[in-house]
C-alpha cells in the first residue's frame, strides 16, 4: 500500500476506535478539537522542520505529491505539500494523536489514575473558566 | 552538529510542551503509570507502521542529520518521536481541561471537576 492509502486507513481505524469500539467519544467533544487545533499547528511546524531540513525524505510514488529533491527542500505549499510536509503527514499525525488520547481517556474511564484531574492553572489564562 | 538535527526537533517539542505540567498543572507526568500504559501500544503500532514504510521505501532518513543510533531499521529519533509527540498531545489535552474545565470523558460518574460542574456539551456524558 502507498503512504496515502495507509494514512487514510489509519484515520478510519482511530475514528472507529473512538466512536464505536471504546466509545470514548473524544471526537464529539470541544475539549478535543480545541486541543487538536493547538496540536496541529505545532505538528505543521515540526513536520515542516523534519521535511524542510530534509531530515526525512519521501518517495514520490508513495504520496500525492512528488519526491523530495535530493539537493533542495520540497515546495512550502503545493505539489501535495503543506509547510513542506506531505498532506499524508496530517492524516498520520491525526491518527497518532487520536490513538494516544483515546487510550489515555479509556484508561482513565477504567479507573487507572483517573485523578488527580488537571488544574487549576498556576497562572490566570485568557479565556480560562471562572474559579470559585 | 547536523547529526543532532532530528534530536533538536524533538527537543523543540519537549520544551514546547513540558512546561504545561508546571504552569497549568496538567498532572500528566504525575500520572506516569497511566501515561506509560497509553503510550506503549502507540509506540508499538507506529513503530511497526514506520518500519513497514521504510521497508516499502515510502520515506528515508538522512544519515547526515540523525545520530546513527538505530533500533531495528528505525533511527532512535524516529522511535522517540512516537513518545514525544503523543506526550505533547496528552499534555495539550489536559492543559485545555485545566484552563477550560471542559468534560473529557474520563470523569467519575456523577462527579464534578474541582468543585465546578462539568459541561454537558458532549453526548454520552460522564457515564
Amino acid at each position: 500500500m502507498t503512504y496515502t492509502q495507509l494514512a487514510v486507513v489509519g484515520v478510519v481505524v482511530v475514528v472507529l476506535l473512538d466512536l464505536v469500539v471504546l466509545r470514548t467519544r473524544l471526537l464529539a467533544r470541544k475539549v478535543f478539537w480545541t486541543a487538536y487545533a493547538i496540536i496541529v499547528f505545532f505538528q505543521l511546524v515540526t513536520n515542516g522542520l523534519l521535511t524542510g531540513l530534509r531530515i526525512v525524505r519521501y518517495d514520490g510514488a508513495a504520496i500525492v505529491g512528488s519526491t523530495t529533491p535530493a539537493d533542495a527542500p520540497p515546495p512550502f505549499l503545493g505539489d501535495g505539500r503543506i509547510a513542506y510536509a506531505p498532506l499524508e503527514d496530517l492524516l498520520f499525525g491525526f491518527a497518532l494523536v487520536v490513538l494516544t488520547l483515546v487510550l489515555w481517556v479509556a484508561l482513565g474511564r477504567r479507573g487507572v489514575q483517573r485523578t488527580p484531574y488537571a488544574g487549576p492553572p498556576r497562572v490566570r489564562m485568557p479565556g480560562g473558566a471562572e474559579r470559585e | 552538529m547536523s547529526h543532532l538535527a532530528y534530536l533538536g526537533v524533538l527537543a523543540f517539542v519537549v520544551v514546547g510542551s513540558a512546561w504545561l505540567e508546571v504552569v497549568l498543572r496538567t498532572r500528566v507526568f504525575s500520572r506516569w503509570r497511566r501515561l506509560l500504559l497509553a503510550l506503549t501500544p502507540v509506540v508499538a503500532v507506529f513503530a511497526v507502521w514506520d518500519a513497514y514504510a521504510v521497508a516499502a521505501g515510502h520515506w528515508t532518513f538522512d544519515p547526515e542529520r540523525t545520530t546513527g543510533i538505530r533500533l531495528g531499521t528505525l533511527p532512535l529519533e524516529e522511535v522517540l518521536f512516537f513518545v514525544v509527540v503523543p506526550l505533547a498531545a496528552v499534555l495539550t489535552l489536559e492543559a485545555v481541561r485545566a484552563v477550560k474545565r471542559w468534560e473529557v470523558g474520563d470523569e467519575a460518574p456523577g462527579s464534578s471537576v474541582d468543585g465546578v460542574r462539568v459541561d454537558d456539551d458532549a453526548p454520552g456524558g460522564a457515564a
